[in-house]
This record gives C-alpha cells, sequence and structure tokens, in this order.
C-alpha cells in the first residue's frame, strides 16, 4: 500500500507572495510626469518687427548669472514676492498709471464684456542662469496667473477654475491669456 | 432534540490557505504589468526642481522626453567631463539634433494628433539656462511648440 504524503503547509506561500507584492508596489512608481506647462511662440521671420507694447504694459523680469532677479529696474531679493507683484500688475485694481491697462473689451467666448489686461510679462534670463532659479520664476508667474483666474472663475461662475467645464474654461482663458514672452537671453557670463 | 446536541470537542476546520497565494500571485502579476519600467536608460543626471502649481501630463503617448544634465555614472563623466548633454531617447545628442529628433518622433504618432505632441524638457536643477534655451529654440524651429518643464510636486507652503 503506498504510503500517503503528508499535506504540504501551504500558509507561509502567501506570506512570500505578498512579499514579492509589497517589493511591486514599493519600487515600481507608476511615473506620471507633471510640470508647468508653455507654449513656445513661433520663430519669428526676418522682416516681422515685434508689436510695439507701452511701457507700462510690460513687467519685465531680469535674471542674471548669479539667480538675483530684477523687477521693472528694482532688484527682488526673494522669489516668492513675484507671484503678488504679478497679480497686482495684471489686474491692476486700483487703475494706477503705471501699472497695466485694463481694458473692458467683449469677449466672444465669455458672452459679455469683461476686464482684460494688456500686461504683458517679459521675461529674460541669462546663459548662466540657474535652471532651478528659472523654474522658482516660472512657478511663481504661473501661480500669479492661476489665482487670476481662480479669483475671475470664482467670481463669474462661483467655482474654482478646475472645477469650471471646458467651455466655461475657455472663456476664462481668453479673458486671462498667460502672456509670458521670453526674450533671447542675455549673455554677459560668456560661457555657455 | 439530538439533533443540534453540542459537540465540546469540535473545533473550528482549518481553512484552506493554498488557494490564498493565488489570489496574491493575481495582484503580483497584475501590478507587475501595470507597472511601465523605464523605457530608456538615463546616462544624465535629471533631478528635476521643484514647483507648486504643476500639472499632470495626460496623454502619455503624445509625449517625448527631452533630458539635459551631465552625465550620471563616475565612468561617464570621466570620458565626457562635467558638462551638461542632452539625451534623446538612449543617446546623448547635441543640439543640432533636436530637429530630426522631433521629425522622427512625429513620425511615429498619428497623423491626427501630430500637432497635439507635448515636449517634456527633463532638466537637472543645476544645469545653466544656455543650454535649455538652444534647445528650446531648436523646438521653435522644428515647430514643437508645446512643451513641458517637468518638475517634481512640492506642498504649497
Amino acid at each position: 500500500m503506498a504510503k500517503k504524503t503528508p499535506g504540504l503547509n501551504t500558509g507561509s506561500m502567501s506570506d512570500i507572495s505578498f512579499l514579492l507584492l509589497t517589493f511591486f508596489l514599493l519600487t515600481s512608481s507608476i511615473n506620471t510626469d507633471q510640470g508647468i506647462q508653455r507654449r513656445l511662440p513661433p520663430p519669428l521671420r526676418g522682416d516681422e518687427k515685434p508689436p510695439k507694447v507701452n511701457e507700462r504694459n510690460v513687467l519685465q523680469i531680469l535674471v542674471n548669472m548669479y539667480d538675483q532677479l530684477l523687477v521693472n529696474n528694482e532688484p527682488m531679493n526673494n522669489v516668492e514676492d513675484l507671484k503678488d507683484r504679478t497679480i497686482e500688475f495684471i489686474t491692476n485694481p486700483n487703475d494706477n498709471p503705471h501699472l497695466s491697462e485694463v481694458e473692458l473689451k467683449y469677449v466672444e467666448e465669455f458672452g459679455a464684456v469683461a476686464p482684460v489686461s494688456k500686461g504683458v510679462i517679459s521675461l529674460q534670463s541669462d546663459r548662466g542662469t540657474s535652471y532651478k532659479t528659472y523654474i522658482d520664476v516660472q512657478n511663481q508667474l504661473t501661480e500669479a496667473f492661476n489665482e487670476i483666474r481662480n479669483d475671475f472663475a470664482q467670481k463669474n461662475y462661483g467655482k474654482s477654475f478646475d472645477n469650471l467645464t471646458e467651455a466655461q474654461r475657455k472663456a476664462v482663458q481668453k479673458v486671462i491669456p498667460i502672456s509670458i514672452s521670453e526674450a533671447e537671453p542675455s549673455n554677459i557670463g560668456g560661457k555657455k | 432534540m439530538s439533533r443540534f446536541r453540542k459537540d465540546a470537542k469540535k473545533s473550528v476546520p482549518e481553512l484552506n490557505m493554498g488557494s490564498m497565494s493565488d489570489i496574491i500571485f493575481m495582484f503580483l502579476f497584475f501590478f507587475m504589468v501595470i507597472t511601465t519600467m523605464r523605457e530608456s536608460t538615463l546616462f544624465v543626471k535629471t533631478n528635476v526642481p521643484p514647483a507648486t502649481a504643476v500639472q499632470k501630463l495626460d496623454k502619455k503617448s503624445l509625449v517625448a522626453n527631452i533630458n539635459i544634465g551631465s552625465p550620471n555614472t563616475p565612468e561617464l563623466r570621466k570620458k565626457l567631463g562635467q558638462e551638461p548633454r542632452i539625451q534623446l531617447n538612449d543617446q546623448f545628442a547635441e543640439v543640432s539634433d533636436i530637429v530630426e529628433f522631433v521629425e522622427t518622433e512625429k513620425q511615429s504618432r498619428d497623423e491626427a494628433e501630430r500637432n497635439m505632441m507635448t515636449w517634456s524638457l527633463k532638466v537637472d536643477r543645476d544645469v545653466r539656462m544656455g543650454i535649455v534655451t538652444d534647445v528650446k529654440q531648436e523646438l521653435r524651429k522644428a515647430s514643437a511648440f508645446k512643451v513641458n518643464y517637468s518638475t517634481s510636486k512640492q506642498a504649497k507652503r
């Protein structure tokens, strides 16, 4: 008569596979890419002249090779001040003649008259500027525009910008475009 | 009333744990399949800077990566130096290669979706702007306008 094989204890099997499972859970990240999105302008043609902009409508941001900021010819020591400065410049709540012109314009997508700023942010960096500082500046600008858009959405639709419908979002984007113009970088540092 | 007699000696039957491992293995395979490994090995250090106002990139199939950073291993650094370099797919490239790279990437996508492509710049935080600007100028030339500066997410202060 054949000997009966003793039943194997498979209880620990699940432990082993749990270990494998947790290993894969921890090591593999579903890396969703994230970042700051921008649209580059099309290349300039030789005979094309850049449009003339009134001086009050430009917020000039210069970043030098030592990562120092100069905003409209005044040094700015903390990058984080840039957000409020940008919001003030674009919205111009007190109609300051030194900040951007805000014009009441009919916006088709919005279907009504809305205050549209003529302000443009001109960002110029040096070849020696570190990428981290550049991203810090871009981040502050994005935060500023996000906040302006959010305020506008709150006021007109009673919802934050992220919760708007596609059409409403388009309208807000039309009223508050992200107008950042990047000049060709200077090359004070000399080295590439 | 002997039908429902209580048997003091009767114990709870042991659960069969054999199928447990099957379930766990199924989990395991699920995670192994859905997680994508990085397609190409990176030769450059791309420690992206942090930012608060980040947007997620949707449509992963319409994203092409451009990596910029200094070489990431001591051997490569000995050979190529500390200078930041561009990596496209799985090889080093020069600034002049960008236009061609854009074309080949566009060719491999569906024709209707070609203009919706995002060019994700994965740039190390220590890189200087010079090379990044050169790349951006090349992208403009190649009419690749939609760029994404890849960053890590930082909580708002």
